[in-house]
């Protein structure tokens, strides 16, 4: 029947796990369909997501390429398009299929391409703090004991004191909301000065100290507002 | 490559379909009728399947098998809420529940598969080919017990399963390749035992499914039962009858039910008309009661549209068009709600009842290496985990993550010399254990070594059809460990082989059911065919040949109702040579009053 849509695929390049086709032995030098025997290729271990889809190491990311991308490569490696195939392509198209998955899944969301990218350069920064610092927590300890006295009182049924302190616990809500509104804004400041780094070049001496400071401020920002959502939700599931 | 076709295994109605040159079709069967109803009778010449089971259901019903996806890759406390709708014995072995009807007990996996088989003959026929490979659809929110089960039934079919797709899915394959659809769609796909709802974005032939949510239990069937609830309730009060002890008469009421539902949505009024033991029992049903009545289920459908909404990262007023699919999505109530909720007109151009088998038919042809230039990218649809301390359940692999999809875990030891660990893995979106759905457990085989030492990854992999498969590595040697694992709610390879063998045996003795059936449907219409020539030829023949084809028809109506299809084919054999003279008199008569008022040419054309 007739199709209205193209099928473009493009030759493009990936690291690939061998330099030799695990089929028919000839070089492989990164496309990921043999050019002998045009067997599928695995992906290499070493291979990250920036890489697999092409995009620098920067955080704010051009969407519409991360999606073009994924929708390209997803027309190579689906399972789909291998189930008339041998077991061996059939394995390789499955992993190449899961891994590309994983990494849209991870650039698409700026919060886990944050959290990514810091794992990715983790080797380098080594004192990432992970605990919300003794202010916040002792803010949430405060929370979910009025949150305990919440529960407690709801099976009572309706009363005053229940009254006060939905309105409080939502009060506190609000303010938590905020708060995480205004770190998501510094985070974006974070991504910009990260981007800045990395698009300077030359790169003065890879400038790891002021990549490094970057990547721990983020992570501090970050492991607090995880901080803070969970306790917006538990807020939102409890008190409506 | 011998050809893949696509199958629609319905709680209420099944499908099965292909896709040519000029793409996909959906196969009638001998009958003329594409749906066969998803219902099972055990006779005492074997098993019937479809609509001679359905009218078997009525006669028989605690020989009659319906609504069985309900049961797939379930244990009897899934269900226990449901006993008392089902006329058949319930019990559970090894975690999956048996069906007992007469002397004999089925897997819900056997039974789809007697239906699977029914469809293959179908399509075999029609096609005139042999058929081995199928793509079948699935609710999208069936967990990967359900989906296993499935796949057990084609096995146990003879019919090798090679992609199990989601139904909205699928819907939306047929309806954006019909449509050149692009943007975000909605498919909202409220069937007889299931509702489902997927959000997807259509470019340039992807079909990406943003997310999907739904409920497993809700589905027509819950609006006939609400009715059914009235009037058993309503003949207890004026007749003093207690329906629930007589279950012929429950299903009469069950099946009048439904057919007050279905007219009502063309009409604003009916009546129901059920014979009871000593009277008749009559209600009327405007609209508005049976509304009012089922406002609360039509409701329960949009919680999970606002889920997926948001799971999707998108407003209500986002979502460029909505399609409707499933037989019950034809309540005027569900078009309202359904509108009132995306703020738009649904779409139901294509029949609601086919666009899922005629999807799979198309994804069939993806997978054949036909259709090229089209791709599904479907979620799973729950989130899967693993238990860890104090019973609660630690996620690796999120709800909605596209398909297929991996999450590694590295597994040690506590103790010195610790041989094994047991891995608990679950399906679900709460936080505890026990909230959760129990999918299977394994044993993780560790080298004895200090405590901490030992290093096992585990790969839990989600496939292409939403089943996982679980391997293992010890990191140490880089050896990759064999897992066996023991599936809470399924079918061991064993018992499936073995129901393998058995629907060969069974076979034979379906044969001969099934030659019943069709002796007995040719008698039918040959005895309307002939009634209907004998008063047209009223004036044409002797009064004394009318009356031997009378006698001879009447003979074929009491042989029709026997079990020997050979007699009954001896006597359409009689009728047929009785009438003989009968047709040829007609044929004249027709030609010489076609040559009469027309031109030649024209009876010729
Ligand atoms: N015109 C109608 N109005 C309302 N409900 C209908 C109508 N036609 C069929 N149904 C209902 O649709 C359900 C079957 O839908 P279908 O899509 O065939 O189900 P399934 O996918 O579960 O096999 C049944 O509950 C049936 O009563
Ligand atoms: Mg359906």
């Amino acid at each position: 029947m007739e199709h209205q849509y193209p099928t473009t695929i493009k030759a493009r390049e990936l690291p690939m796990a061998r330099s030799m086709c695990w089929h028919c032995q000839s070089e492989v030098t990164g496309e990921y369909l043999c050019g002998q025997c045009v067997k599928v290729q695995p992906l290499s271990k070493d291979l990250d997501y920036f890489a697999c889809f092409q995009l620098p190491r920067l955080l704010n990311i051009d969407e519409q390429q991360l999606e073009q991308t994924f929708y390209e490569l997803s027309r190579t490696f689906h399972p789909d398009f291998y189930s008339t195939k041998d077991e061996s392509e059939k394995a390789i198209s499955l992993g190449n299929s899961a891994f590309l998955n994983a990494g849209y899944r991870t650039l698409k969301d700026p919060i886990q391409r944050a959290e990514y990218l810091i794992r990715l350069e983790a080797g380098a920064v080594k004192d990432i703090r992970s605990n919300p610092p003794a202010d916040l927590f002792e803010e949430v300890l405060e929370l979910q004991e009025d949150l305990e006295i919440f529960r407690q009182l709801v099976p009572k049924g309706a009363s005053p004191e229940l009254e006060a302190l939905r309105e409080k616990l939502q009060g506190e809500r609000e303010r938590l909301e905020k708060r995480q509104a205004e770190m998501e804004e510094s985070l974006k400041g974070q991504f910009k000065q990260w981007d800045q780094v990395q698009s300077r070049t030359p790169l003065p001496g890879d400038a790891r100290e002021e990549k490094n400071s970057i990547l721990r401020a983020m992570q501090e920002i970050l492991s607090n507002r995880t901080y803070v959502r969970n306790m917006v939700n538990d807020l939102l599931e409890t008190t409506g | 490559m011998s050809r893949i076709v696509g199958i629609d295994l319905g709680t209420t109605n099944s499908l099965i379909a292909f896709m040519d040159k000029e793409g996909p079709h959906v196969i009638p069967g001998p009958d003329g009728q594409n749906k066969v109803p998803s219902i099972v009778g055990l006779t005492d010449n074997g098993m019937i399947v479809g609509e001679p089971a359905k009218a078997h259901l009525i006669r028989d019903p605690s020989h009659t098998i319906y609504s069985v996806k309900r049961f797939m890759g379930k244990g009897l406390a899934d269900v226990k809420d449901d006993l008392k709708y089902f006329p058949y014995q319930l019990h559970e072995k090894n975690g999956v529940i048996r069906i007992e009807i007469g002397d004999k007990t089925f897997s819900p996996p056997q039974v789809s598969a007697m239906i699977l088989k029914e469809l293959k003959r179908r399509a075999e026929e029609y096609l005139k080919e042999d058929i081995s490979k199928a793509v079948v659809t699935v609710p999208a929110y069936f967990n990967d017990s359900q989906r296993q089960a499935t796949k057990d039934a084609g096995m146990i079919a003879g019919l090798e399963i090679l992609r199990i797709i989601n139904e909205p899915t699928a819907a939306s394959l047929a309806y954006g390749l019909q449509k050149k659809t692009q943007g975000l769609i909605a498919i909202y796909d409220l069937g007889g035992g299931t509702f489902d709802i997927s959000i997807l974005k259509l470019k340039d032939g992807i079909f990406e499914v943003l997310a999907t949510n739904g409920d497993t239990h809700l589905g027509g069937d819950d609006f006939d039962q609400l009715l059914v609830d009235v009037m058993v309730d309503d003949i207890f009060q004026t007749q003093g009858l207690k329906v629930g002890e007589n279950p012929d008469l429950m299903q009469t009421i069950r099946l009048e039910a439904e057919r007050v539902k279905i007219r009502l949505s063309d009409e604003t009024q009916t009546r129901a008309v059920i014979e009871l033991p000593n009277s008749t029992y009559e209600k009327v049903w405007t609209r508005e009661s049976m509304e009012t009545l089922t406002m609360g289920l039509v409701e329960r459908t949009l919680a999970p549209c606002r889920l997926a909404l948001k799971d999707a990262g998108l407003t209500a007023s986002q979502i460029d068009e909505v399609v409707l699919v499933g037989g019950n999505t034809r309540m005027p109530l569900v078009w309202r709600k359904v509108e009132e909720l995306f703020g738009k007109k649904p779409h139901s151009e294509l029949n609601p009842d086919e666009v899922v088998a005629l999807g799979a038919a198309v994804q069939a042809d993806i997978l054949g290496g036909h259709t090229t230039d089209l791709l599904l990218l479907d979620v799973t649809p729950l989130s899967l985990g693993i238990e860890t301390m104090g019973g609660v359940m630690s996620a690796l692999i999120r709800r909605n993550t596209t398909i297929p999809t991996s999450a590694k875990e590295m597994f040690t030891t506590y103790v010195d010399g610790q041989t094994s660990v047991d891995i608990h893995i679950l399906q679900g979106e709460r936080e505890l254990v026990k909230d959760n759905r129990s999918l299977a457990r394994f044993q993780l085989k560790l080298p004895p070594l200090p405590a901490g030492v030992p290093r096992v990854e585990v790969n839990f992999l989600i496939d292409a059809n939403g089943i996982l498969q679980v391997t293992a590595r010890d990191i140490r040697t880089g050896e990759a460990q064999s897992v066996q694992v023991k599936p809470s709610h399924g079918l061991t390879d064993d018992e499936v082989e073995g129901m393998v063998r058995d629907s060969f045996q069974f076979a034979t003795e379906d044969i001969k059911a099934r030659q019943i059936i069709e002796a007995r449907n040719e008698a039918n219409a040959i005895i309307v065919a002939t009634e209907k020539a004998l008063g047209r030829a009223a004036n044409l023949i002797h009064e004394k040949e009318t009356e031997s084809i009378r006698q001879i028809l009447r003979q074929l109506g009491e042989v029709k109702d026997g079990d020997d299809h050979r007699a009954i084919r001896a006597k359409i054999a009689e009728v047929e040579k009785t009438t003989h003279h009968l047709a040829e008199v007609l044929m004249d008569a027709t030609l010489k009053e076609a040559l009469e008022s027309k031109k030649l040419s024209d009876v010729i054309k």
